[in-house]
C-alpha cells in the first residue's frame, strides 16, 4: 500500500486453538485465525469488520503477542514477534497499545486511576514518582479527562463508562506507541458516547500519527474512522480496501450482504424485511471446503466454489476480494 | 482505601459485628496488658513454678466466685515477724527470743494448709525453736520444738504427731476449738502462734513468716502447683492470638499463592498442585502434628511451621483455585499482559487482590480454629513445653482430674477463653462476610 | 397508518421509584404513553434513562427495593392498575403482555431444554398439557425461524442469534397483545440482528401483534417503528410518529440523537452530545435535559410539560409552547 516500509506485517498468519476433550484427547482445532496477510502503513487507521465469531479477537491478540501463532508471523518494524524474547519483547508490547471492548472490565476494579495508569510505567522502568505523574496526567488530558484531580484517586465503578473507555485509552497511550489496537473500542458503550470516543481514537490517531488499527461489527461507523477496510469471515480476511471504495463497491458478496443488512434510519425500514443470508457463520473447527461463504452465498457456483478456495484476487488497484466472481479468467 | 473504608462503615451496622470486633479488641488488649506487665522471660520462668509460689494456696478457687455463691473461705495471709512485738532477752553466748505472731481469723472454713517460714541471719550456729498455738478461747496448743539452719520450712500441717493428738488434720484442727471433731466448725477471733527461739549467736537475728493458706485465691485460683493461674490465662491469650494469627496468614498466603500460580501458569504446575493438595487433603492433620509431637519436640514454633506447612495445601487450594478460574481470563489481566507485566506480577498484584475481599472473612473466621488446635494438642499433653497457654491449662487440670475433684473452675476459665476467642471471630468474621462477599449483599 | 389506530395500551403519568443508598431514584417519573393495536411503539433512550424499568413498570416485576410505583395503565379498556397481584399474574403477565428481558438469552435455564422452557408459560399461566404445550412450540420455533430439531437443544448449544430467538418464541408462544422486547438485539451481528428484525416483521405482519420495542439503536429501531418516545432520565421528552421522529425531530434532544446516528452513506461524520444525563435522584428542576442543550433558555429552568403538536405528537420542551392548544 505505501512505498516505505510497513510498520507491521501479517505472513500468512494463522492462530489455532486446540480443542481438547478431558484434558487431553485431541479433538481438533479451532482455526480462529486461518491465514492472514497484511501490511499496515504508519499513520494509518484500518478497521476489521466481520461477524461474532471469525476471529477478529483472535487475530488483535495474535498481533499483541498475547497468543502465538501456529504458523506465520508478525514483522513490526522489521523484527520478528516470534523471535523476541525477554526485554526486547517488552519494547514491542510498548511499541502497541491495547484498547479492548468492555472498559470497566478492562480496568483492574481494585486500583484507582493514578494507581492502574501508574502500573505500565512501573513494568517498564519508570521508577520517578513525579515523572510518572506528569505523564499520566499529560495523556488524561489527551483523552479530555480534564479535571485530572478528580479523576486520578477514583475507582473504575466510579467513573461512567464513556470515562472508563477514556482510562482505557490513556492507558494505552502512556507508553508512546507507534499502533494501538482497539477491539470493539465502542460497542459496550452508550450509543451516545461512542461517536466520542471514536472521534477521540481518530484525533489522536491523526496528532500522533498512529497506526490504528480498530475492530468493529459496525460498519456503518467506518467510514469516518478507517483510511482501510479488511472484511473477515471464517479466520479469513475476504476483502480488502480503502474505505470509500469498499463500502461504495464492495466485490465479496459477504461484504454485500453485510452492507444490505445495515438500516440506515428511515421509516421505510419498517415496510419490507431485509435479504439476508441463509444460515450461521460456519464452524471454525470444520471449516466448509472450498470458499467458506459457499454455504450461505447467493452468488455460489456449484463445482467451483464449494470445491476450490479462491485466492485473493484484485479487481481493481488496492482492492482485494477472495471470491471467484472477481477471477480474472472466469470470463 | 476508599472500598475498605466503605465496608468498615457498613460494619458498624451490623451487632454481630461490632460485638465480635468488641470480643477481639479485649483479648488484644489483654494481650497487650500481659506482655507489658509480665515479660515472656519472667512468664516462663514463674511458670516453671517452685519458689516464686511458696506463699499460695494449693488448688484455691477464686474468690469472685465462692463470694458470687455467699461464701466467705478464708483467703491466704501471711503474718510477718517484722510487725510483731519481738521480745528479747540476751544470755552468754546467744541470746532467747519470743516472737508472738498475731492474726484476726473470721471466715468460714478452714486454711488449707499452714507453713511456717524462718530465717535465721548472722550466724552459722542452728538455733532452736518452740512453737505454742493460742486459740481464741486462750487453750494453749504447743506444737513442738526443732532445730533450724539458715533458712527453712516448718510444715505445721504435716506434723504426724500433732496430727494424731488433735485427732485433725494440723490446719484443721489447730481452728476447730472445741467443736464436734466429726464436723468441725471454724472459731472466730484472734489466733496467736508464739515462737520461742534460743539463737547460739548474739548478733544472730530471726525472721519468721507464718503463712495460713486460704481456700481461695485470686481472679482465677492456683492449681496442683501453687501457681497462679491468672498468669496462664493471662499469657494464653497472646499465645493463642498469635498462633491462631501466624497459622491463618501462613496458611491463607502461601496457600493463595500457590493457587494463583497454578491457574496462571495452568498445565503440568496446576496439575502438580492439584495432584499435592489432593493427597495431602487426606493426610490427618491432627495425627501428623501428634506424630510429631511425640517424635520430636513439642516447642510451639515447630507445631507452627508444621501447622502451616500441612496447611499449604490444604483444600483452601481448591477454593480459592475456584474464585481465580474466571478472574484469569478478565480483561484486565489480558491488558496487563498487553503492557509487559510479568508473571509474578499478574499472579500478586491483578489476581489475588481482586478475591481478597471475599477472603478476608474466610480468613478471620479461620483464626480461631488455629487456636483450637494449638489448644488441643496441648490438651493431649503435647503442647509447649514452657509456655502458659490454655491448652496446658487444660492439660494439667485434665492430669490432676480437676473435675473429679470438683475444681472446675480450672476447666471453666480456659475453655470460657477458647470458647469467646471462637465466638468473637466468628461472629467478626460473619459480618465481614455480609459485607464483603457480594453474593450475600443484600441491596 | 396511524389514524385507525385503536389504542391498546394507554399509560398515563407512570412513576417507578426505587430505594437505594443514596436516595430515591426516579427510573420512571410521569410517563404517558399509547400504543395501537398492530402498533409498534419504540422507546429510544441511552444507558440508565429508564427504559428498562418502564418495561418492567408495565409488567409488574417489581423489584424489593420498590419506593413507589404509581399511575394509570389500561390494556384493551380494563384497568390493569385496579388489579390485586395475583389476578394481574393470571390474567395479564404473558397471557395478554409479554416480555423479552434485556439479556434474556443469557439467563435461559443451562440445564433445562429450550422446548421446556419455551412452553413453561403454556403450562403454567394457561394448564396446558404437556404434548399440546410442544405442539405449539414447534410452531412458534418456526416463526421465528428455529428449526423444529432444536426443542431438545440445551441453551450452550446454541449459537447468540438462536438462542435470541428461543426467548422471542418464550414472549410469544401464548399469542400475547402485545410483546415488550428489551434491547433484542443489541448484543448481536448484524446479519442476526437483521433477521431477527425481519422475524419481527413478519409477526407484525401476521399476527398483528403489537411491540413495545426497547433499544438505544436509532437504526435498528427503524426497522420496526410505527412510532416513537424517546426518553431521557426518567421522563419522555418527545413521542412522535416514526416518519417525523426520523426526518424532523422536534425536541432539541431528539435532534442531536439523530444527528449522532452513523449512516452509511453519509460524508460528514456523525455529531455527537456532549456532557452526561442527570442523576435520577434528585434530578434538576426545570428541564431535565437543560444542562446539555443549546436552544436553552430563559423558561427552561421551569418543568417543561408535554406540549401537543400537530400530527399526534407529544415533545415536553418550551421551544414548542406555541403550536399548543392545551399542555398534556
Ligand atoms: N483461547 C481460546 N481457546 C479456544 N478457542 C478460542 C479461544 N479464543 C477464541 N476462541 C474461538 O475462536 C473463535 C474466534 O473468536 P474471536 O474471539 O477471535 O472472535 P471475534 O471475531 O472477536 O468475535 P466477537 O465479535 O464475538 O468478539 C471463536 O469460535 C472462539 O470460540
Ligand atoms: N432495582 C433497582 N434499584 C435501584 N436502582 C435501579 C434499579 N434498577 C434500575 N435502577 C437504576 O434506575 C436507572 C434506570 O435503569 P434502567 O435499567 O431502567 O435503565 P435503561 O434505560 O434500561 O438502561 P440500559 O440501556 O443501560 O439498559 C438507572 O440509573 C439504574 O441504575
Ligand atoms: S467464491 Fe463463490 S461462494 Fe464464495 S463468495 Fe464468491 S461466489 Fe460466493
Ligand atoms: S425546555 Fe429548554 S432546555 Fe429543555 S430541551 Fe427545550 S429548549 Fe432545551
Ligand atoms: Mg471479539
Ligand atoms: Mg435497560
Amino acid at each position: 500500500m505505501t512505498a516505505e516500509e510497513p510498520l507491521l506485517q501479517a505472513t500468512n498468519l494463522h492462530t489455532w486453538f486446540e480443542l481438547r476433550q478431558w484434558g487431553f484427547l485431541r479433538v481438533g482445532s479451532v482455526r480462529a485465525v486461518d491465514g492472514v496477510n497484511f501490511e499496515l502503513g504508519r499513520g494509518e487507521s484500518v478497521a476489521f469488520v466481520g461477524e461474532s465469531g471469525c476471529g477478529k479477537s483472535s487475530l488483535a491478540r495474535t498481533l499483541l503477542g498475547l497468543h502465538k501463532p501456529t504458523h506465520g508471523d508478525v514483522i513490526f518494524e522489521g523484527e520478528h514477534l516470534s523471535e523476541l524474547k525477554g526485554e526486547a519483547r517488552r519494547q514491542y508490547l510498548a511499541r502497541v497499545g491495547y484498547v479492548q471492548q468492555d472498559p470497566f472490565g478492562a480496568l483492574p476494579p481494585f486500583m484507582d486511576v493514578r494507581r492502574l495508569l501508574s502500573e505500565p510505567l512501573i513494568i517498564h522502568g519508570v521508577t520517578d514518582r513525579d515523572e510518572r505523574e506528569r505523564r499520566i496526567r499529560k495523556v488524561l488530558e489527551e483523552v479530555r479527562l480534564t479535571q485530572v484531580d478528580e479523576i486520578l484517586p477514583k475507582f473504575p465503578h466510579m467513573l461512567s463508562g464513556g470515562q472508563q473507555q477514556r482510562v482505557v485509552i490513556a492507558r494505552a497511550l502512556l507508553l508512546e506507541p507507534a499502533m494501538l489496537i482497539a477491539d470493539e473500542p465502542v460497542s459496550m458503550l452508550d450509543a451516545s458516547v461512542r461517536v466520542e470516543i471514536l472521534n477521540l481514537l481518530r484525533r489522536i490517531q491523526q496528532e500522533r500519527e498512529l497506526t490504528l488499527a480498530f475492530i468493529t461489527h459496525d460498519l456503518s461507523t467506518v467510514r469516518h474512522y478507517a483510511d482501510r477496510i479488511f472484511v473477515m469471515y471464517a479466520g479469513r480476511v475476504v476483502e480488502q480496501a480503502p474505505v470509500e471504495r469498499l463500502l461504495d463497491n464492495p466485490q465479496h458478496p459477504y461484504t454485500c450482504a453485510l452492507l444490505a443488512a445495515i438500516a440506515d434510519v428511515d421509516a421505510d425500514n419498517a415496510l419490507e424485511e431485509r435479504a439476508v443470508p441463509d444460515g450461521e457463520p460456519p464452524s471454525l473447527l470444520h471449516p466448509p471446503e472450498g470458499c467458506r461463504f459457499h454455504p450461505r452465498c447467493p452468488q455460489a457456483m456449484a463445482g467451483l466454489c464449494d470445491r476450490q478456495d479462491p485466492p485473493l484476487f484484485e479487481p481493481e488497484a488496492g482492492h482485494y476480494s477472495a471470491c471467484w466472481l472477481q477471477d480474472p479468467e472466469r470470463g | 482505601m476508599n472500598r475498605w473504608m466503605q465496608g468498615l462503615r457498613e460494619l458498624k451496622g451490623y451487632p454481630s459485628a461490632v460485638g465480635g470486633l468488641g470480643i477481639i479488641l479485649f483479648l488484644v488488649a489483654l494481650s497487650v496488658y500481659t506482655v507489658i506487665t509480665i515479660p515472656y522471660s519472667e512468664a516462663l520462668d514463674r511458670w516453671r513454678g517452685g519458689e516464686h509460689w511458696q506463699m499460695h494456696p494449693v488448688n484455691a478457687g477464686p474468690v469472685w466466685a465462692d463470694r458470687l455463691l455467699g461464701g466467705n473461705l478464708p483467703q491466704t495471709r501471711v503474718v510477718e515477724s517484722e510487725n510483731a512485738e519481738v521480745r528479747e532477752a540476751p544470755f552468754e553466748g546467744g541470746k532467747q527470743v519470743r516472737i508472738p505472731l498475731t492474726f484476726e481469723y473470721d471466715n468460714e472454713g478452714f486454711p488449707s494448709e499452714l507453713n511456717l517460714f524462718l530465717n535465721q541471719k548472722g550466724t552459722q550456729q542452728e538455733a532452736f525453736v518452740r512453737l505454742t498455738w493460742h486459740t481464741p478461747s486462750g487453750e494453749a496448743i504447743p506444737l513442738g520444738g526443732q532445730r533450724v539452719s539458715e533458712e527453712s520450712r516448718i510444715s505445721i500441717s504435716q506434723n504426724r504427731a500433732l496430727e494424731g493428738r488433735l485427732g485433725m488434720v494440723p490446719h484443721v484442727g489447730l481452728f476447730a476449738g472445741d467443736s464436734d471433731p466429726a464436723d468441725p466448725e471454724a472459731e472466730r477471733g484472734e489466733y496467736r502462734l508464739t515462737i520461742d527461739a534460743m539463737l547460739f549467736d548474739p548478733t544472730a537475728e530471726l525472721e519468721a513468716d507464718l503463712a495460713v493458706y486460704g481456700r481461695v485465691h485470686g481472679l482465677a485460683g492456683t492449681d496442683y502447683q501453687r501457681r497462679d493461674l491468672m498468669l496462664a490465662l493471662m499469657w494464653g491469650t497472646p499465645v493463642a492470638l498469635a498462633f491462631g494469627l501466624l497459622a491463618a496468614v501462613g496458611t491463607t498466603i502461601t496457600t493463595l499463592v500457590i493457587a494463583a500460580t497454578g491457574v496462571w501458569f495452568r498445565g503440568w504446575v496446576d496439575a502438580l498442585i492439584q495432584r499435592l493438595t489432593e493427597v495431602n487433603m487426606i493426610l490427618p492433620m491432627l495425627p501428623i502434628l501428634v506424630m510429631v509431637g511425640t517424635l520430636y519436640s513439642t516447642s510451639i514454633w515447630l507445631m507452627l511451621g508444621v501447622v502451616i506447612a500441612l496447611g499449604i495445601f490444604s483444600a483452601g487450594i481448591k477454593t480459592y483455585r475456584a474464585m481465580l478460574l474466571p478472574i484469569r481470563e478478565a480483561p484486565y489481566i489480558e491488558a496487563a499482559r498487553a503492557y509487559g507485566a510479568g508473571n509474578a506480577r499478574i499472579i500478586l498484584r491483578y489476581m489475588i487482590p481482586r478475591i481478597l475481599p471475599v477472603l478476608i472473612p474466610t480468613f478471620v473466621t479461620l483464626i480461631p480454629t488455629f487456636v483450637f488446635l494449638e489448644a488441643s494438642l496441648a490438651v493431649l499433653g503435647l503442647g509447649d513445653p514452657q509456655l502458659p497457654t490454655w491448652g496446658k491449662v487444660l492439660n494439667d487440670a485434665q492430669e490432676q482430674s480437676a473435675l473429679y475433684n470438683g475444681f472446675y473452675y480450672w476447666v471453666v476459665a480456659p475453655a470460657v477463653l477458647l470458647m469467646l476467642t471462637g465466638l468473637g471471630f466468628a461472629m467478626f468474621g460473619f459480618a465481614l462476610d455480609r459485607v464483603f462477599n457480594p453474593r450475600l449483599r443484600t441491596q | 397508518m396511524t389514524d385507525a389506530r385503536e389504542p391498546l395500551l394507554q399509560v398515563r403519568n407512570l412513576q417507578l421509584h426505587y430505594r437505594t443508598r443514596r436516595g430515591t431514584a426516579r427510573a420512571v417519573d410521569g410517563v404517558d404513553l399509547d400504543v395501537g393495536r398492530n402498533e409498534a411503539l419504540v422507546v429510544l433512550g441511552e444507558s440508565g434513562s429508564g427504559k428498562s424499568s418502564l418495561a418492567k413498570a408495565l409488567m409488574r416485576l417489581l423489584p424489593r427495593n420498590l419506593a413507589r410505583f404509581s399511575g394509570g395503565v389500561t390494556l384493551g379498556g380494563d384497568d390493569l392498575m385496579a388489579m390485586d397481584d395475583e389476578h394481574f399474574r393470571r390474567e395479564v403477565q404473558w397471557n395478554r403482555v409479554s416480555m423479552v428481558m434485556q439479556a434474556a438469552m443469557n439467563a435461559l435455564n443451562p440445564v433445562v431444554r429450550v422446548g421446556e422452557q419455551v412452553a413453561e408459560p403454556l403450562r403454567v399461566h394457561r394448564g396446558w398439557s404437556k404434548d399440546a404445550a410442544m405442539e405449539r412450540v414447534v410452531e412458534t420455533f418456526a416463526t421465528v425461524g428455529v428449526s423444529r430439531d432444536f426443542v431438545t437443544r440445551y441453551p450452550f448449544e446454541l449459537s447468540g442469534g438462536m438462542r435470541q430467538r428461543v426467548v422471542l418464541a418464550m414472549a410469544l408462544v401464548t399469542e400475547p397483545d402485545l410483546v415488550i422486547l428489551d434491547e433484542p438485539t443489541s448484543a448481536l451481528d448484524v446479519l442476526t440482528q437483521a433477521s431477527i428484525m425481519n422475524v419481527l416483521k413478519r409477526i407484525k405482519r401476521e399476527q398483528g401483534t403489537s411491540f413495545i420495542l426497547i433499544t438505544h439503536d436509532v437504526a435498528t429501531s427503524s426497522e420496526l417503528a410505527d412510532r416513537v418516545a424517546l426518553m431521557y432520565a426518567g421522563q419522555i421528552v418527545e413521542q412522535s410518529d416514526a416518519r417525523d421522529f426520523f426526518h424532523d425531530p422536534a425536541h432539541p434532544y431528539s435532534k442531536l440523537l439523530m444527528d449522532s446516528v452513523p449512516r452509511l452513506h453519509q460524508s460528514e461524520p456523525p455529531g455527537y452530545i456532549p456532557g452526561e444525563p442527570p442523576d435520577l435522584i434528585e434530578p434538576p428542576t426545570g428541564c431535565r435535559f437543560a444542562d446539555r442543550c443549546p436552544s436553552r433558555f430563559g423558561r427552561c429552568s421551569e418543568d417543561p410539560p408535554a406540549f401537543e403538536l400537530d400530527g399526534d405528537r407529544r415533545v415536553r420542551c418550551w421551544l414548542h409552547e406555541e403550536g399548543t392548544d392545551h399542555d398534556g
